[in-house]
């Protein structure tokens, strides 16, 4: 590549690099968008952004498009908890093989390694207490790299991935203003 | 009593956007959606709020120097160095003052002797020519130009020069067109400045919403800092209306003099605000550029969607205005504005309030949600469809 080509193809790279940021921070917060209205919104080809969508679903940057409920407002009950989980690594593969024995649960909705005083917060969601608990006893603590465990339960969400959950705040603004 | 009222003030024409709120406040509809506001959608970042809030917990609830807290000036200069190059001393040639609104006001008040001539391109904010006129200033109104992107070109001040003239406003970014001046734009107006010896006052209050390259102050130009007053505050970049804080840089016997009124007419600007202020300039680039983000979008929302309602408007790079024209219905803005509130229940702001140049246009302001909009772009389309389907 002579001078100029490299130039073209590393504005290029970083023209892709910024829509990704932005297409990201956009479907973060509304996965249902419609893409026709995406592209323009990034001022891009509708073809394109499908285009880059479906590069980051096999890149697994896009995970999933999940959906943010407030139970609280549905009659189904849940109760979530968080625990945190101290253990002892394994041989050869640290914190990696316990972790899996932990996350195979389907009840289970996230474990993340941790720094600090524990090493695994597991993030779990059951119908009752009762059934939290019984998984903490039985499952959890009995497995053998498992040192203690400390269960929270959560009693109320503020907020949840970026939005406030507890009040809707009106426009307060003066209706028209210079 | 006789002579009750300033013969001045009482010729002052009320503002177009006064009348057009009151419409819509007698309507006291909640179907109504507004398109009117010329203030951020957004909350002040918090951190920023939560500063205010630290300064009144610690106490700090008295005046503060005339100019304005010392960390504050100096804050202000290294953001100006750091965004546009330019060197300010920050004991001497700058202000704080309440809102870029006094800024305005008080610049004009220093400068002007009776009689001299202070030029205005329009459209643009509703206060500069009230406050010329309050200086006691003769205001001349250059009327620019939809085909020019509502840009102030060299030739159009040229030819609105006297001998008399002594200020060139530049309100850029603009309200409410969204025009901006790139580079080669202001080289040559600072040429033609420079000629003609005149001061100019850069209300750059917009300048950090620009989408297309970054601002350009004047002041950053060669042998301008010298003659210009350059205006800024928190406002929209900080999303900070409420808090009412501005600022004024430029050469130190006019800021001088600005700080002589601000002294006798406010003493300081609000002391929370400043200590907010401190924490926005050294920790807000962060908020800026997600505000930026998310205003762009929403103005390619826009101009997509009146491209394909054949809504004629030139692509503006500034503020968070688009400034469609509406010339093909054969309506004044006025009507246009009344009876798309009337039929459809959207507020905006007639071009005319801005100046008369803006007839045959809209200020649409999109500082709203996309939500919002969306339903607002709704109404408009089906409006439009309807006015087309009028006999003429």
């Amino acid at each position: 590549m002579n001078g100029n080509a490299m130039i073209y193809a590393a504005q290029a790279a970083e023209r892709e690099e910024r829509m990704r940021e932005e297409l990201l921070a956009v479907i973060e917060n509304n996965s249902r968008i419609d893409l026709k209205e995406l592209a323009v919104l990034l001022g891009a080809e509708e073809i394109d952004v499908v285009n880059e969508i479906a590069a980051m679903e096999a890149e697994g940057i896009i995970c999933g498009y999940h959906t943010l409920i407030n139970w609280e407002k549905t009659s189904i009950e849940k109760v979530t908890a968080l625990i945190e989980v101290r253990v002892a690594p394994q041989r050869g593969q640290g914190f990696d093989s316990v972790a899996e024995r932990i996350y195979k649960y389907p009840e289970v909705q996230s474990v993340y390694l941790i720094s600090g005083g524990f090493d695994l917060m597991v993030i779990l969601e059951g119908k009752t207490l009762r059934e939290v608990s019984t998984f903490v006893s039985e499952k959890l603590s009995t497995l053998d790299a498992v040192l203690s465990t400390a269960t929270h339960f959560i009693l109320k969400k503020y907020k949840d991935h970026g939005c406030e959950i507890v009040q809707k705040k009106e426009d307060e603004r003066e209706i028209i203003t210079p | 009593m006789r002579n009750l009222l300033s013969g001045v003030v009482v010729n002052i024409k009320p503002s177009g956007i006064r009348k057009f709120f009151d419409i819509v406040s007698e309507m006291n509809d909640p179907e109504v959606i507004s398109l009117g506001v010329g203030e951020p959608d957004f909350d002040t970042p918090w951190h920023i709020r939560d500063e205010g809030i630290y300064s009144l917990e610690k106490g700090r609830t008295f005046y503060t120097s005339n100019s304005g807290l010392m960390e504050l000036r100096q804050e202000i200069c290294n953001y100006l160095y750091r965004k546009q190059g330019i060197t300010y001393d920050a004991a001497h040639e700058v202000l704080i003052t309440v809102g870029g609104s006094e800024a305005i006001d008080i610049g004009l008040r220093a400068l002007i002797n009776p009689g001299d001539e202070v030029l205005i391109p329009q459209p643009s904010y509703v206060s500069y020519e009230p406050c010329a006129v309050l200086a006691g200033a003769r205001p001349v109104i250059i009327d620019l130009k939809a085909e020019n992107e509502f840009r102030l070109t060299a030739k159009e001040l040229e030819d609105a020069i006297t001998d008399k003239t002594k200020v060139l406003i530049l309100p850029f970014p603009n309200n409410p067109t969204g025009a901006i001046m790139e580079k080669e734009d202001l080289e040559a107006i600072a040429e033609v400045v420079r000629k003609h010896d005149l001061i100019v006052m850069s209300d750059e209050i917009y300048g950090e919403l620009t989408y297309k390259g970054k601002h350009v102050s004047v002041a950053s130009l060669p042998g301008m800092k010298e003659r210009t007053i350059l205006i800024n505050g928190f406002s929209k970049a900080y999303a900070m209306t409420g808090w009412r804080l501005g600022y004024a840089c430029g050469p130190a016997d006019i800021i001088q003099q600005m700080t002589k009124i601000h002294q006798f007419a406010i003493m300081c600007a609000p002391t929370t605000s400043q200590y907010a202020a401190v924490d926005a300039l050294k920790n807000g680039d962060e908020d800026i550029a997600q505000m930026r983000t998310a205003y762009d979008q929403r103005r390619r929302y826009l101009l997509h969607a009146f491209k394909e309602m054949g809504l004629e408007c030139f692509e503006p790079y500034g503020a968070f205005y688009v400034f469609p024209s509406i010339r093909q219905f054969g309506m004044t803005s006025d009507e246009f504005a009344s009876r798309f509130l009337a039929e459809e229940k959207v507020a905006v702001v007639p071009g005319t309030a801005f100046g008369d140049s803006g007839e045959g246009f809209l200020r649409i302001s999109y500082a709203y949600s996309l939500k919002n909009l969306k339903v607002a772009i709704g109404r408009l389309e089906r409006f439009v469809q309807k006015l087309r389907e009028e006999p003429s």
